[in-house]
């Protein structure tokens, strides 16, 4: 199984080579891909010289142009997909119908692959994506078991990656607008969840509140670590009761997935995290390594154990168990 | 302006989903309705036996009926229940929530619902391409954008989100089973003690979200009242009434007595909070502002588009 690794910077690109990629995937610094944050991403002559360093080491790189193109403005989208291939991008994550149509037309032998964005979930969806683009491998949603991945493997005429570390979604990625609701900034129109720029801390008698967009997240007493508010991760309030209604303040670790998902056919596993530094980068992709080594000498891991998880984060292995739902 | 009936994306009985629909074709100015299990397949089976009476007597009624698909299609039933929709598309017309559907239309005509992600005219115009007539953005999209694609696309009907809560998300876990300690396997269909869906508050007791099943929605409703003529400027032509609990008939004839400029839109708004009350109404996504925010529509908002 390949092993596909974020960058959200140059440095973290070079790092990410270094610990073992056989991938890596990144984005241009604009509102055309799913983590548009401050400070990140990549500029064309830094993506030009990071593929031009990746393929000096034999690793390839995916250029993620992965939101919903703004009505009217489709030329940003278009430039973004003409230069990641004039770039020598290996492939192309792409989400909207759009630049599918567009990138399949234009490029005919860029090879695309469908992002997680799409939520491609079965293989019927999978075909459409097969037939209309000549999609070469599809980015699964979050939200499927491992038998579930088996049957679209086996059904497909694509190849299939998961993701395995990192941020986990609970909701199917790219019909969500949780987001959208309490700050007016979507994942899908402007690569943003939870943003920053309306995350709050306040203090009162002894907790500490976290608001997004105004709401209250979650609230923290004294021994308690304050966690970021992620929208889905957060405490409410149900006439059944209070709490992580949706999902505890988890990330994704499958590393004892693995022999299940290499069972299962899939092609690539994805570590997320383009936002992430890059030692941090480097730790997760040594330690993904390590364990593909060993599965293939027959040895399993139950976790990636990894420090970076020392976040008051715990991980779980998500929807790949039937159980989670 | 048309006015579309949305399918009921709650767990009602089987017999008040079928008596909603009834009072519906005799009562409300609606053109068209959408019926269907949009948001779990588990719940399908049970409206499955009243859907032809349902169907004739809206016809009857002179409604045009959409038949909607699953909005997230994994499970091997799910797949089956969708292919079956779409290979019946040829006597009955379908609403597809997701691209799963595109594979097996071969073509024909359809229109797609609001969770299949339209966010530009190229978009559309694809869809156009493949067959579809109508087509009803996702709420999250502001209405320049939706001006945009109208203006591009004169031979497809475009709709908005205009009345209930705005659906936000779609997941393959049960929110509902999982706050009853249960999973979606062994849910017990708890989601039909919540046939308005599950309030969700901020721990200081704010209304925030709403949970039904597997689907978040809003906990304010989208209200698109005041909004209409700024809609009609742009191009868009119809709107989308998702069902609540309380009086629909009566929130449709609001709806078309603004439109047709028989009632002001503020006397309307106004009623509008008696016939569902205690719920906040929200337009910020069609002002590209946060989605529970309540905009107005004086100099420099929608107001003054074009």
């Amino acid at each position: 199984m390949e092993l596909i690794c974020p960058a959200g910077t140059p440095a973290s690109l070079e790092a990410a080579v270094e610990a073992g990629a056989d991938a890596i995937y990144c984005g241009f610094r604009d509102e055309t891909n799913a983590r548009n944050f401050p400070g990140l991403n990549f500029s064309r002559e830094e993506l030009r010289k990071g593929i031009a360093f990746a393929h000096r080491h034999g690793v390839k790189v995916l250029v993620a142009i992965n939101t919903f193109a703004r009505a009217g403005s489709f030329e940003l989208w278009q430039a973004a997909v003409d230069d990641a291939a004039a770039a020598g991008a290996d492939a192309l994550i792409l989400a909207d119908l759009a630049t599918l149509d567009y990138a399949s037309r234009r490029h005919p032998d860029q090879r695309l692959h469908v992002s997680v964005q799409a939520g491609a979930a079965n293989p019927d969806a999978i075909r459409f994506y097969v037939e209309a683009f000549g999609a070469r491998r599809v980015v699964l949603p979050r939200v499927l078991n491992v038998m579930e991945i088996a049957t679209i493997v086996r059904e497909s005429d694509c190849e299939t990656e998961v993701f395995v570390f990192g941020g986990l979604c609970v909701m199917e990625e790219g019909r969500c607008s949780l987001s959208s609701y309490a700050t007016g900034k979507s994942p899908n129109m402007n690569g943003v969840c939870s943003p920053a720029s309306d995350v709050a801390y306040t203090e009162r008698d002894g907790r500490i509140s976290s608001t997004l967009g105004g709401f209250t997240i979650n609230s923290f007493g004294k021994n308690e670590l304050a966690g970021y508010p992620t929208l889905c991760k957060g405490r409410f309030a149900t006439p059944k009761g209070s709490g992580y209604i949706f999902e505890e303040p988890v990330s994704l670790d499958a590393a004892v997935m693995l022999p299940a998902l290499r069972d299962a056919g899939v092609t690539a596993l994805k570590i997320e995290g383009r936002q992430r530094g890059r030692a941090y980068i480097a730790e997760v992709v040594r330690s993904f390594r390590d364990i593909l080594s060993g599965l293939d000498k027959g040895q399993t891991a139950s976790s990636a154990g990894l420090a970076a998880m020392a976040e008051g984060q715990t991980g779980t292995v998500g929807a790949y168990r039937k159980s989670w739902r | 302006m048309q006015l579309t009936l949305g399918p009921v994306l709650y767990h009602w009985s089987p017999e008040q989903w079928r008596d909603f629909h009834y009072r519906i074709a005799d009562e409300a100015p609606v053109d068209t309705v959408v019926i269907g299990e949009a948001v779990c397949s588990k719940r399908a089976p049970f409206k499955q036996d009243h859907v032809p009476d349902v169907v004739e007597r809206l016809q009857a009624a002179g409604k045009r009926v959409l038949h909607a698909s699953l909005i997230l299609v994994s499970l091997p039933r799910e797949r089956r229940q969708t292919r079956a929709l779409m290979e019946a598309a040829n006597e009955a017309e379908v609403e597809i929530n997701d691209l799963t559907c595109l594979a097996s239309l071969g073509g024909r005509p359809f229109a797609a619902g609001p969770f299949v992600n339209v966010y530009n005219e190229v978009t559309a115009g694809f869809l156009a391409g493949r067959g579809a007539t109508r087509i009803c953005l996702p709420p999250e999209l502001p209405l320049t954008a939706a001006a945009t694609i109208a203006a591009a696309l004169p031979e497809v009907a475009i709709e908005l989100f205009a009345f209930g809560r705005a659906p936000l998300a779609i997941s393959a876990r049960c929110y509902h089973a999982r706050a009853h300690k249960a999973t979606k396997d062994n849910c017990r269909f708890v989601c039909e003690l919540d046939p308005d869906g599950m309030p969700v508050k901020t721990l200081d007791g704010d209304g925030f979200l709403s949970v039904n099943g597997v689907q978040t929605l809003a906990h304010g409703c989208t209200s698109l009242l005041r909004d209409i003529p700024a809609i009609r400027r742009a191009g868009l032509a119809s709107l989308r009434l998702s069902p609540q609990v309380c009086d629909m008939v009566a929130v449709a004839r609001l709806f078309r007595d603004v439109a047709d400029e028989r009632l002001d839109a503020e006397e309307a708004e106004r009623r509008l909070s008696e016939i569902y009350p205690d719920v906040p109404l929200a337009n910020g996504f069609l002002h590209g502002a946060a989605g529970h925010v309540r905009m107005g529509t004086g100099p420099g908002s929608l107001g003054e588009l074009r």
